[in-house]
């Protein structure tokens, strides 16, 4: 019995948004596009949509496929003159969502802490699975979302599912 | 294992979640110097056993590049700092000074 299942979220929308995130115009565009607060550094908004903080100039917006395109568009005509860039990626990544024992079948794979008094739920994290780079964010103690680039989603699929066959130890409990 | 703190996105994480960028502070010579100025900037390094100063990005994070002050021998980290300055910070440096006093890194100290 596995401790974990693995499944593909499917048809994800992904816009990526490039800017000075300390501009009050940026967050405002930004807070009323995306329907959320910005995360603070290190964290997923999670909501509705979902905020997630990638570097210091660099945030993602996880949606609905179809209204990605349109969410690009909008963030780019209420910054227009402001240094920025909005553009839809959703076809570069893949979203996979764990369930389970999420934080034993990721720490297997990553080089982070994932004790809950370092990575709460809500945290977010751009590391490596293995050999790749990837990014996984909690949802909740029994739900994880990963992405990775869409080339290398069957071999991190494989990783997770892997690293989900060994049972429990307790690490976390 | 050598663990680095990102001063720009602030996650504390070992070295493979990082990329090594080679020697830090170095200084350009350009065109029109004479052979010795431009081997020295081109091709020598320093290789100390101690302090030493290095360019590192974080590749499998945030992306950015930053600046790394250790010591070689016991992998202790004395500080991480940004990449757009030209010489190590005064903070960084008396941090050093405190663990290992007497110490000189080029023309640092």
């Amino acid at each position: 019995m596995a401790e974990a299942t693995i499944r593909e979220a499917g048809p994800v929308g992904m816009v990526t948004f490039r800017g000075d995130l300390g501009a009050e115009p940026v967050q405002r565009a930004l807070g009323e596009v995306a329907g959320l607060d910005l995360p603070e550094r290190g964290r997923a908004a999670i909501g509705a949509r979902t905020l997630l903080w990638m570097s210091p100039d660099e945030l993602m917006l996880v949606c609905d496929r179809g209204e990605a395109g349109a969410l690009a568009a909008d963030l780019s005509a209420r910054l227009d003159g402001v240094h920025h860039l909005a553009l839809d990626i959703s076809d570069a990544r893949t979203v996979l969502v764990v369930e389970g024992a999420v934080r034993e079948v990721l720490a297997k794979l990553a080089p982070v802490d994932l004790h809950p008094s370092v990575f709460p739920v809500g945290a977010f994290r751009r590391t490596r699975l293995n050999q790749v780079a990837a990014a996984f964010w909690l949802v909740s103690e029994t739900e994880a979302r990963v992405i990775c680039f869409r080339s290398v989603a069957e071999y991190v699929r494989k990783l997770l599912d892997i690293s989900a066959e060994a049972p429990v130890a307790g690490l976390y409990d | 294992m050598l663990t680095l703190t990102c001063p720009c996105c602030g996650t504390t994480a070992e070295e493979t979640e990082f990329a090594p960028g080679g020697e830090a502070h170095l200084k350009r010579v350009g065109p029109g110097s004479d052979d010795a100025a431009f081997e020295e900037y081109m091709f020598l390094r320093e290789n100390p056993k101690g302090v030493h100063f290095e360019r590192w990005r974080h590749a499998y994070g945030c992306g950015k590049w930053f600046h790394a002050a250790r010591c070689t021998v016991t992998m202790d980290v004395f500080g991480t700092y940004s990449a757009q300055v030209t010489e190590p910070p005064q903070e960084i440096r008396d941090r050093i000074s405190a663990r290992r006093p007497g110490w000189s890194w080029r023309e640092f100290a």
